[in-house]
């Protein structure tokens, strides 16, 4: 009966690592696909093969886990079909469509877990377009991979835990922080305690970064608001406002990043409905608590279903591959199901206090100016967006793409999407839950004209 | 609900509806158009864009003219130039045969002033560096050229109502009926009755055809579509191949336009163009122009088009029901006549003949047979 079922894992992150443990565990050969070179995904990302740092360098705290979740992929390598440097472009009518080295493929599948992992959410500012602002996770990034930092003196902008924790990473691995300006007030950050205890480890491991940058020094300011980027040709320093008066910080790189956004695109081909998150305000794939979709056989996991963080990654990979074995008729241990899923509960309380120290910045739309660009790869500014609804009656977000090019370059609205979104439903009135969401279109990232097929 | 009263109910805000709006409207004719999703977001939005005359059917060459001369004036119509251009139609040939045709065609069409110029191997690789081997000569439409349908179609749209057409977006008729005086739709939450209704709906404009009788054989299809990034300038012309299967374009912003073969619907509403679709177009492709193969493919997409079985469209009057009339299954080629389309609709509300030759696209032609059957 197994050879017929044919489970193909996307993403080689915490998520789809655990989810092809599972699998391989009760008899099947998962195919696991995987952009990277390597296994790890972006939090557990391994450093290239003649990088000597140790993993506590690599991954502070998190160095028994990602030894951890790499020791488990190692232990996978005979019983999967690992294809590293692949990338699922298109997927319908049954298949997934790959990319890689060699050119192009096809991969029947009958069951898939979507593991795509998280990439930024950015609120453009002024100036942002400047050499020298990275989005956070690519700062992270540099550092974790190349041991690189993006500047001699970095400030970190936008709000989220990440913020604090990759300028703690900065600065313990020796690099400048010129300062962290977080957009959450303290007040917030306070009333979010009670929900977070619900992870009182992780809320104190939180807590120490930020405690540990001031002690050192490095100014934390929060209910900070990032004005504008200074400089010419590039970074210079960042202008802010910290409630009373308008600051000035000088640093020549700037890490920007409002929290995460899923990797979404994979399962919008595959057919998956998609639901808002008021708290996150995010559309993001509807699942059940085992991360069930809305389509037979179509399961999601990790930061790419919902941002959960890296260890509930770990959970929602095993939960839903335990789903997909279930509904293959494969027998499985049940408590260990309901476990799993009573850690995935405990953590959603968790993530919604976070949400609530992090908020998005609900008043970003009305104060963001009519030339500040948007969409950098069509060069698409807000008052642009603004003059199409004002013009055209525009009140959904696919629309303002067709009539303004918003979201229709390289990146496909992944990086430009959300802050689109605002614009958009703050010109007409709109929620931003009423607005739609882009449609994804094949390829998911652009692909080579002459690859032969 | 609400109720309007009107001269004309037109179903569909495609090119074909929003066209016949504004030309209704230049006449002080009343208007109230039903689009159930938004204006031109369907095929008329998300085709390739080619605004030619060459190629098309002899009996569709008199509507092609007429929208011709419309195109060059599309600013003063409808307050934008939808990135039209006339950087000429190539017709490209890959064999002697293809060569032959292409002349045939140029004999055939001499009449219609096309000023169609054939092109030798030397001359066409002269001309278009850029073009690979595999291309041996070609016939240019020197006027004929590329216009950005999502822009140029919702703007159709937007000029109707400036002049006063009531435009319902977001509402799909539910019910149509002719009460014996006037047609009758109805919406969720709208009621038009008018005593003239244009059928506009484009693929999905068989439902009302056959509401009132008139059951033809179209068939949904969906052209494949990919788009490269922004490029230097390279395809100068907008490229067709004899026989069909591949169309290219260069669009202001740099990017190249490439569509060829068929995708497929998801259901009765979306399309993807697929894999099998998307191969194919860059293998061509990459013949026909070499220089796309350092390329990157950024987005694809489909579109449902109507297509009947002569591939030529229904436009004119019901055979069963005075006050209704049809435009649609332009199968594919509806976006450069569009706005002559709506002219002759116009023409025919207010005069009840069209000063266009249209006796070709009559409904007649499939429900005579229905009706032999």
């Amino acid at each position: 009966m197994n050879a017929a079922i044919r489970p193909v894992v996307v993403g080689a992150g915490p998520a789809g690592i655990r989810a092809a443990q599972a699998l391989v565990s009760h008899g099947l050969r998962p195919v696991i696909v995987d952009e990277g070179a390597t296994s790890g995904g972006q939090i557990y990302r391994q450093q290239p093969a003649n990088f000597r740092r140790r993993a506590d360098a690599l991954y502070g705290f998190e160095a028994a886990r990602a030894r951890s979740v790499h020791a488990a992929m190692a232990g996978l390598a005979s019983a999967i079909n690992y294809r590293p440097r692949t990338f699922v472009w298109n997927a319908g009518q049954g298949m997934l469509d790959l990319l890689c080295g060699e050119g192009m493929a096809r991969l029947p599948y009958t069951h898939v877990i979507v593991a795509a992992g998280a990439t930024d959410r950015v609120l453009p500012l002024p100036g942002w377009t400047k050499p020298g602002v990275f989005s956070l996770g690519a700062a992270q990034v540099a550092l974790k991979f190349q041991g690189c930092a993006i500047g001699a003196s970095v400030a970190f902008v936008g709000t989220g835990p990440l913020l604090h924790l990759v300028a703690y990473q900065y600065a313990k691995a020796g690099a400048k922080v010129a300062a962290v300006l977080d957009i959450a007030s303290l007040g917030e950050k306070t009333r979010a305690v009670p929900a977070m205890l619900s992870r009182p480890a992780v809320l104190a491991t939180g807590m120490y970064y930020t405690a540990w940058l001031r002690m050192r020094g490095v100014a934390v300011h929060d209910g900070a608001r990032p004005i504008r980027v200074i400089g010419g040709d590039r970074v210079a320093g960042i202008a802010w406002h910290d409630g009373a008066r308008e600051r000035e910080l000088a640093c020549d790189a700037i890490a920007l990043g409002h929290g995460l956004r899923p990797e979404t695109q994979l399962a919008d081909l595959l057919g998956c409905a998609f639901r808002f998150d008021a708290l996150s305000r995010v559309q993001a794939p509807e699942r059940d608590p085992a991360g069930r979709t809305s389509v037979a056989g179509v399961y999601v996991a990790g930061d790419g279903a919902g941002i959960m963080g890296a260890d509930a990654a770990e959970w929602a990979g095993e939960r839903a591959a335990l789903a997909l074995l279930e509904d293959a008729g494969i027998a499985v241990d049940r408590p260990r199901a309901l476990y799993l899923e009573r850690k995935l509960a405990r953590n959603a309380r968790f993530r919604r206090g976070l949400e609530r120290a992090f908020p998005f910045p609900r008043d970003w739309a009305a104060s963001a100016p009519d030339d500040l660009v948007i969409c950098r790869c069509e060069e698409v500014a807000a008052g642009e967006l603004r003059a199409a609804v004002r013009e055209s009656g525009v009140l959904e977000i696919n629309r303002l793409k067709a009539l303004t090019r918003v979201g229709m370059g390289r990146c496909q609205g992944r990086m430009c999407g959300a802050a689109a979104g605002e614009i958009l439903a703050h010109a007409c009135g709109r929620a931003v839950e009423d607005i739609g969401r882009l449609r994804a279109q094949a390829p998911l990232k652009p692909i080579p004209f002459g690859v032969p097929p | 609900m609400s109720a309007e009263r009107t001269d004309v109910a037109i179903v569909g805000g495609g090119i074909m509806g929003a066209s016949a709006a504004f030309a209704l409207r230049r006449m002080g004719i009343g208007v109230t158009l039903l689009e159930r999703d938004a204006c031109g977001a369907r095929a008329s939005g998300v085709n390739y864009g080619g605004v030619r005359r060459q190629g098309r059917p002899l009996s569709q060459l008199p509507l092609a003219q007429r929208a011709h001369g419309i195109w060059s004036r599309l600013p003063e119509l409808i307050g934008i130039d939808g990135e039209y251009t006339r950087s000429g139609h190539l017709k490209l040939a890959r064999s002697e045969s293809d060569l032959a045709s292409l002349e045939s065609y140029r004999q055939e069409t001499f009449a219609f002033d096309l000023d169609l110029r054939m092109l030798s191997r030397s001359e066409v690789h002269a001309r278009y560096p850029w073009l690979g081997e595999t291309v041996i000569g070609g016939s240019l439409c020197p006027g004929d050229g590329h216009a950005n349908p999502r822009l140029v179609s919702p703007a159709f749209a937007r000029a109707a109502q400036k002049l006063g057409a009531r435009i319902h977006e977001r509402t799909a008729v539910e019910e149509v009926a002719h009460d014996g005086a006037q047609f009758v739709l109805r919406s969720k939450e709208l009621e038009v009755r008018a005593p003239v209704l244009l059928n506009c709906g484009g693929a999905w404009a068989r439902e009302v055809a056959a509401r009132f009788g008139e059951d033809v054989p179209m068939v949904p299809a969906n052209p494949a579509m990919v788009v490269t990034e922004p490029m230097p300038p390279l395809i100068s012309v907008s490229l067709g191949v004899e026989g069909g299967g591949l169309y290219a374009r260069q669009v202001a912003r740099g990017n190249c336009v490439i569509g060829g073969g068929r995708g497929y619907a998801l259901d009765a509403e979306r399309s993807r163009p697929g894999y099998s679709a998307i191969a194919a177009i860059l293998a061509q492709a990459a013949e026909i122009v070499p220089r796309l193969r350092t390329s990157w493919i950024i987005r694809t997409w489909s579109g449902t088009e109507g297509y009947l079985p002569d591939r030529l469209p229904v436009l004119g009057p019901s055979a069963t029901t005075p006050g209704l009339l049809h435009a649609f299954g332009f199968a594919g080629a509806g976006f450069q006549v569009g706005p002559a389309v709506g002219e002759v609709l116009a023409e025919l509300v207010r005069d009840g003949r069209s000063t266009t030759p249209i006796d070709a696209f009559s409904i007649s032609r499939f429900t005579a047979a229905t009706k032999e059957q």
